[in-house]
């Protein structure tokens, strides 16, 4: 046996060896802080490079179609004469001749397109649309999800057995058919109750937009439903829940304290997934040209637009089709990053 | 096992109906009927087609009869293409579709779950974050975005392959590579996190304890097991894809039975929206049934019930 | 060739985590001689099991050997390639895992998975291999083997679950066997079995045995040898009268405590070990267990104890052994 020759070394004093007090042993017993699950999740995301840049490109482009249009020097649905089918950065002959002047003529940072709007402006407005197809979308899909789920999980049984097998027909449906026919199915209905009294908000969106999130609200919730269940029926039989019961828990603290904050993890990484999907399929129907109105742009619908001219004008093509990939791959890598973060199974 | 397939069948044919209906109710919420675009004919032209194809009739009346109809195999005529029917128009259509599908769906194996493999395999390591960014990347791109990319490149600016059409094999090389860039790169993300998963189990452990080769315990211990979520994905994703991609379809003017659909849409032609729709579902559900089939063979703990 | 089938010597080995260095073992040092059985307890996060996986060289990622030598049956394991390695794995040295129902590939049937192991050690053909795999079962006491080869594990129950694992171990008459808490996940009556059966095959095969366990029952009945792991180092090594006749470490004493005994005449209370595990990322400067000890000196905060020798095969590392050292020294 070797012997540990750095203690071999050490000179030892009678002293070494009294025995220490309690206070001495404690404050060597390093305790690791309790950290809560949402402090612990959140310094991993922090330290999750790739969410926070994801993060950042998220934020700045809702800044920039949210923000930036308000004040922006043209108009989506603005044409300017004499200024169509600009490149990018070029001026009109009248626009130079106000510069010669010594007038200052905002770029057009992206040219403007055939009809001469402001084709910047309107690639912000594109992907605003965008962004409230994902939001909108995604949170009515959480609603009615959670509560289907929830529902069908909690009340168990005969019920649960027939709210399961709606949803697995649901599930079977063609979606992508079921879609476009839906699309086109809303549009007049939605249109006779924008012009009802209380409706005309429905107008101010577009009925477009508003029969796109009906049709997300109707077909996608059935992937959250399924989630929702397995989480509420899995937490329902564990042990701790049935500890809590035994302890005398109410039900809503039940609820409250273990359901919710065990699912709720799961539900923001689910939500925000669910996100990129609403935008790709939103885009998907523009382009097929089921999706909003003109002259409202989406981006789906700005790229389908551009796609005739695309070998003369390919920036106008290239400009809403990248900003598209770089929305949907941020909101994927910032899901993934939640998940990463918050989904205590893949925890290591 | 007999009793399994009962229950199947017949709930197939449940959800069967309930999409026909459905999607009957909805075309008729459309509004427009498949005439009304020919301006030129007059009003007693038209109200003779109405009433030559049935349209004149209340709506339950004209479900009524269709589904009849329907159940028997007669899926109607098409109102805007004369003296054809839907099913020969399917029968036209769906081959198309599904040869440039099926050839995209074996492009999407072959390629996606080595990818997948290769990544878990390499966990951390910088192959691994390359196939990573390459599989998020595509499926952030949407695939119109890819086939004017690839249009661009090979078609105009290097005049590779042919734009339109589908003539020779060469005509095959982009519809097929774009319509198999989404699926690559899912079942490339799926196959990782499950190789990865299933790397991290017991049974790998002991396959390593007894001292087999990591390419044996690979092949004959990992891959068998973490297939399994990749062949639920790929069970409807070959019964979409076969139907053809819309958006593929419209961009390389490529004659199947997506752009059909469109534009039967577009047109109000009642029965091909309907035959399409049964058609897709029929398939979806068929391949869901043959999903369950390749489970049972691969995991031998499936209990078909 | 040294005269021990396994000899650790100041092994070290750590995980490299994100967050940050876990030093697993911390200068552990074992050996044990053939046809021996040595126990190897503590608690969980020990390092018990670290130990027996880095002799087989399972160690898994981001664990890294930093340093020490491991020999086993002539081989310096440190020095050898993965395909050396290959070779000896499920033939010179097998191992039995903890959960039986996880441990069996659920896609294979039982005896595609045990010859599997005798197919590739040696060189018999396949139905040579059904052969012995069909002996094998016999052998770990499962009756109808020729049906039993047939079936996938989820139809078996945990204990016969656990006998093909030991079958597949047994496969190809190993010098070592590791089992890594063999029993844990099993029923009480189904434990006994299972030990029986373990101690029967040591007995008709030869072979040595390292047995990882937190149960000192068990360790109790069936080793020759026992290895006290606290916090990644050994704290006491020596025979089994040693360790429960002539306890030297405080921790070995306090496990002693904390079970109960069927025998003593007057009833004593259990005494449990009072406080928490060390935390491995942040392990305290001297000795692991002091924050816990009964008999906790000033010294012992500050520096690690180093081993003594009570008897040749019995050493312990402990302050306290080292002051009656340090006091018939001061004396003399």
């Amino acid at each position: 046996m070797e012997k540990n020759p750095l203690s071999m070394q050490l000179k030892l004093k009678p002293e070494d060896f009294l025995p220490a007090s309690n206070e001495e042993k404690e404050s060597l017993v390093v305790m690791r802080e309790s950290v809560s699950f949402w402090k612990d999740g959140l310094r991993r995301l922090v330290k999750n490079k790739v969410a926070m840049v994801s993060l950042f490109i998220i934020l700045l482009v809702m800044v920039f179609s949210f923000i930036v249009p308000s004040f922006y020097p043209y108009t989506y649905d603005q044409q300017i004469r004499g200024s169509e089918s600009l490149a990018p950065m070029q001026y009109s002959e009248q626009e130079q001749a106000r510069i010669d002047a010594g007038e200052s003529v905002f770029p057009h940072f992206l040219g403007t397109d055939k009809l001469g709007r402001d084709y910047a402006i309107r690639v912000m407005m594109g992907s605003r649309i965008s962004l409230l197809v994902g939001l909108v979308a995604s949170a009515i899909v959480l609603v009615i999800g959670s509560i289907y789920g929830s529902v069908s999980a909690f009340f168990g049984g005969w019920v649960d057995m027939v709210m399961m097998r709606i949803t697995d027909i649901i599930y079977t449906v063609p979606d992508i058919l079921i879609i476009i026919l839906l699309a086109v199915a809303f549009e007049e209905p939605m249109k006779q109750l924008a012009t009802l009294p209380g409706f005309e908000w429905i107008q101010k969106l577009g009925v477009n937009l508003i029969s796109i999130f009906v049709v997300f609200a109707l077909l996608y919730w059935v992937g959250m439903a399924r989630i929702v269940r397995s989480q509420v029926l899995m937490l329902k039989e564990s042990e701790y829940v049935t500890a809590a019961r035994a302890l005398g828990a109410s039900n809503g603290r039940i609820i409250k304290k273990h359901l919710l904050t065990n699912c709720i993890g799961t539900l923001i990484v689910t939500t925000t997934l669910q996100i990129p999907s609403a935008i790709f399929t939103e885009s998907f129907l523009s382009f097929l040209g089921i999706g909003v109105a003109v002259p409202m742009p989406s981006l789906g619908s700005l790229a389908s637009d551009a796609i005739n001219g695309f070998r003369t004008y390919p920036h106008l093509l290239l400009a809403p089709a990248l900003l598209i990939s770089l929305i949907i791959l941020s909101f994927n890598l910032f899901g993934d990053g939640l998940r990463d973060a918050f989904d205590p199974k893949l925890k290591n | 096992m007999l009793k399994y397939i009962v229950k199947r069948v017949a709930f197939a044919l449940l959800t069967l109906f309930l999409v026909a209906t459905m999607t009957f109710f909805l075309m008729n919420m459309v509004p427009g009927g498949p005439f009304s675009a020919e301006k030129a004919v007059s009003q007693a032209a038209m109200d003779a087609l109405n009433e030559k194809y049935g349209l004149d009739q209340p709506v339950s009346v004209q479900y009524k009869n269709y589904m009849l109809k329907a159940i028997q195999g007669d899926l109607g005529v098409s109102l805007r293409q004369r003296g054809r029917t839907v099913s020969s128009i399917i029968a036209t259509k769906f081959p198309v579709s599904a040869r440039i599908g099926g050839m995209a769906i074996v492009v999407a194996l072959a390629i996606g779950i080595p990818l997948g493999c290769l990544a878990a395999l390499n966990r951390g390591k910088a192959l691994d974050n390359i196939i990573i960014v390459i599989a998020t990347c595509g499926i952030a791109v949407p695939s119109f975005v890819i086939c004017t990319i690839l249009m661009y490149i090979f078609g105009y600016n290097l005049g590779w392959l042919p734009v339109v059409g589908l003539t020779s094999w060469k005509h095959y090389i982009m519809p097929v590579v774009a319509l198999a860039f989404y699926p690559t790169a899912y079942i490339a993300r799926l196959m990782r996190s499950s190789m990865l998963d299933v790397l991290g189990q017991d049974y790998m452990r002991t396959a390593r304890a007894k001292g087999l080769s990591q390419s044996k315990s690979l092949f004959k211990h990992a891959l068998r097991n973490a297939v399994l979520p990749v062949v639920t994905y790929v069970g409807p994703m070959v019964a979409y894809t076969m139907t053809g991609s819309f958006v593929v379809e419209k961009i390389f003017t490529i004659p199947g039975l997506g752009g059909e659909f469109v534009g039967s849409i577009l047109n109000r032609d009642y029965t091909i929206i309907m035959g399409t729709t049964i058609f897709l579902a029929a398939l979806v559900i068929f391949m869901n049934v043959v999903v369950d089939l390749v489970y049972k063979l691969v995991d031998p703990r499936i209990q078909l019930k | 060739m040294s005269e021990y089938l396994v000899n650790i010597q100041n092994e070290r080995l750590s995980f490299f985590t994100p967050a940050g260095e876990v030093k697993a073992l911390n200068d552990v040092s074992l050996h044990l001689k053939e046809g021996e059985v040595l126990g190897i307890v503590g608690e969980s996060g020990s390092g018990k099991s670290v130990t027996a996986y880095s002799l087989m060289g399972l160690t898994a990622y981001p664990g890294r050997l930093i340093g020490g030598t491991l020999d086993f049956n002539g081989h310096r394991i440190n020095d050898m390639t993965e395909k050396q390695m290959r070779k000896i794995r499920g033939n010179e040295v097998s191992i039995i895992f903890q959960d039986p129902m996880t441990s069996l590939n659920p896609v294979y049937t039982i005896g595609n998975q045990i010859c599997e192991v005798i197919l590739l050690h040696t060189n018999k053909n396949r139905a040579q291999a059904k052969e012995r795999a069909k002996e094998l079962l016999t052998l770990v006491g499962i009756n109808e083997p020729e049906k039993r080869l047939k079936q996938y594990p989820h139809e078996l129950s945990g204990g016969m679950r656990q006998r093909v694992m030991i079958a597949i171990a047994l496969a190809c008459e190993p010098k070592l066997l590791i089992a890594d808490e063999p029993t844990t996940a099993l029923d009480v009556t189904i434990q006994a079995q299972i030990l029986e059966l373990m101690m029967d095959l040591k007995e008709k095969l030869g072979m040595a045995i390292i047995m990882i366990t937190h149960d000192l029952g068990v360790v109790a009945s069936m080793c020759d040898r026992i290895a006290v792991m606290y916090a990644g180092k050994v704290v006491e090594y020596g025979s089994t009268d040693d360790i429960f006749y002539n306890p030297k470490h405080e921790y070995t004493r306090g496990l002693l405590r904390s079970i109960p005994k069927l025998n003593e005449k007057e009833h004593k209370k259990l005494v449990p070990i009072e406080g928490t595990p060390v935390d491995m990322l942040n392990p305290p400067k001297g000795c692991p267990f002091a924050p816990r000890c009964g008999s906790c000196m000033k010294i012992c905060l500050r520096e690690m104890p180093a081993y003594t020798d009570i008897s040749d095969v019995h050493y312990s590392a402990c302050w306290l052994l080292q002051k009656e050292e340090f006091e018939k020294g001061g004396n003399a």
